[in-house]
């Protein structure tokens, strides 16, 4: 079970108060009517499924009630770094400093 | 050498110490026709069945780990065909069909025990949900009844069915040709009988790449052991298909989770079929060893790990012991994650991808194991004449674009 740190509590707190919510990151495009089915499946269904750091939801929902995005790299499932949901996805250097306790 | 009832005895005289090794462990050659990435059931299956029904005998099984050590040898082993959809009860009827008679075809003993399955309802929703998969399902002619909780209790002795308990048993969907098999057999088996037919299996060796030509076209696979050159490409992956496919340049509908089982002491023998309970997420048999076999839900984030949260074996067990009250004191062995690819309709992928030349089956999600032979011929067929069967043609990749999905997700039976 995980240990997951809320940016809005900031507090770790367990897994169980969590839900995940998918991968980070994906935008609805605002002009969803002019798309095409390719693109909208791509929107839709495919994913990065990374093996390695990977950008990602989570919910509070037994907590804060708050949605916020993470790192978290899995293979070793251990998160690098969780941030709000109004900030930029951190760069491959800001993650690595993360890991390294910086 | 075959295996009968005379060769164990032949054996058993000299103390067991004089079989033969059952498949020899190949260097990889310059080239072959095809090559299967992938050495569980399903890619051993289907380089078997490229062999004996295709006629392709040129053929490589590329495993990056030991052979059956990923899902196949992870898995509660459940077989069962008793899906929704036709295009579901055309493909898992048709792999139940070739676990009839696996273990003779193979000379291996595959144990396929056909104790039934029983699939139980909770709540109103699932009675009803039940009762229309059981009529799709004879509309199909899959095999698969209704039963009253009175029936259920009489078919399994030790299901408790008072209405006090937290998981009421209101009644349950019995399919008869369902049970169980043993699943590193079915690995074993395949191999033996593929390296037979002059298949090379090749064990301890990762595929790092997908060379693909100026036309796009595969040319082959960058390996652990060098360049093996091949004009067919077939990725049975399982919870690695999306890291395989993008060595080819292609990005997939999956996400990878990880699934956990685990088993408990063996004890005699006491549960007589397979047990399903799909609205809590538990499925508990009794293998031929007498541990309780028991499978839980996946976990809730995406992973490679090969393991899960105990909060997630916690709920399936508190469930088990709902159902099974007996059970309560029976202590846990052990318990491992799987990784299992998972689709947003929840069925598999089989068939063509854009790039020429590479075939793919993956996107079995929680419930690869029961279709491995008819997933295997399927590929195979798929493969040796670089079009679809029938049977598999709906499990396209297409069908994420058109919308065509076959969504079994949604028709109640989570649980694969």
């Amino acid at each position: 079970m995980f240990e997951i740190h809320c940016p809005y509590c900031d507090e770790k707190r367990s897994e169980i108060e969590f839900a995940y919510a998918g991968e980070a990151h994906i935008a609805r495009e605002t002009n969803a009517d002019q798309l095409s089915d390719v693109e909208w499946a791509q929107f839709l269904f495919y994913r990065d499924n990374a093996r390695g750091d990977h950008c990602e939801r989570w919910w509070h929902q037994h907590g804060c009630n708050m949605f916020f995005n993470a790192v978290r790299n899995t293979v070793s499932d251990k998160f690098a770094v969780t941030y709000k949901m109004d900030q930029k996805r951190p760069s491959v250097k800001m993650i690595e400093a993360a890991k390294n306790g910086k | 050498m075959k295996y009968s009832a005379r060769s164990l005895f032949a054996n058993a005289l000299s103390g067991h110490k004089k079989w033969p090794e059952q498949f020899p462990n190949k260097d990889p050659k310059k080239q072959y026709d095809v090559i299967i990435v992938g050495g569980g059931g399903h890619g051993l299956g289907a380089a078997y069945y490229l062999a004996k029904k295709y006629g392709i005998t040129n053929v490589a099984v590329i495993e990056k780990g030991w052979l059956g050590g990923g899902n196949t040898g992870r898995n509660t082993t459940i077989i069962r065909s008793n899906y929704l959809y036709d295009e579901s009860a055309a493909i898992y009827d048709h792999a139940v069909d070739l676990w009839d008679g696996l273990s003779q075809e193979l000379n291996y003993n595959t144990m396929f025990s056909k104790r039934g399955v029983l699939m139980l309802a909770h709540n109103v929703h699932d009675v009803q949900s039940f009762q229309r998969h059981v009529h799709a399902n004879r509309l199909n002619g899959v095999d698969n009844k209704w039963l009253n909780p009175e029936a259920c209790k009489k078919f399994v002795p030790i299901l408790d069915i008072s209405n006090n308990r937290h998981y009421p048993v209101m009644g349950g969907a019995l399919q008869m040709r369902a049970g169980t098999a043993r699943h590193d057999s079915v690995a074993w088996g395949y191999a033996r009988a593929a390296a037979q037919l002059g298949v090379d299996i090749i064990q301890n060796c990762a595929v790092t790449g997908i060379k693909r030509g100026p036309d796009g076209a595969v040319q082959g696979v960058e390996t652990e052991k060098g360049f093996i050159a091949a004009g067919k490409i077939g990725v049975s992956a399982a919870g690695h298909s999306s890291t395989v496919m993008a060595m080819a340049g292609l990005r997939f509908p999956l996400e990878s989770y990880p699934l956990q089982a685990l088993v408990s002491e063996p004890v005699k023998p006491v549960l007589n079929c397979v047990v399903m309970s799909n609205a809590v997420h538990a499925y508990i048999s009794q293998s031929d060893k007498g541990e309780l076999v028991i499978g839980a839900g996946t976990d809730q984030y995406t992973s490679y790990s090969q393991r899960g949260a105990l909060h997630v074996l916690e709920h399936t067990l508190m469930s088990i012991c709902e159902i099974f009250p007996i059970f309560k004191r029976m202590r846990m062995l052990r318990s491992w994650g799987g990784i299992v690819d998972v689709t947003p309709d929840r069925s598999p992928i089989l068939g063509k991808t854009p790039v020429e030349g590479l075939y793919v089956n993956c996107g079995w999600g929680t419930g690869g194991f029961k279709a491995t032979p008819g997933a295997a011929n399927l590929f195979a067929y798929t493969i040796a004449n670089d079009h679809p069967h029938k049977i598999n043609a709906p499990y396209n990749l297409e069908r994420f674009v058109t919308g065509r999905l076959i969504d079994e997700a949604a028709a109640a039976a989570v649980a694969h």
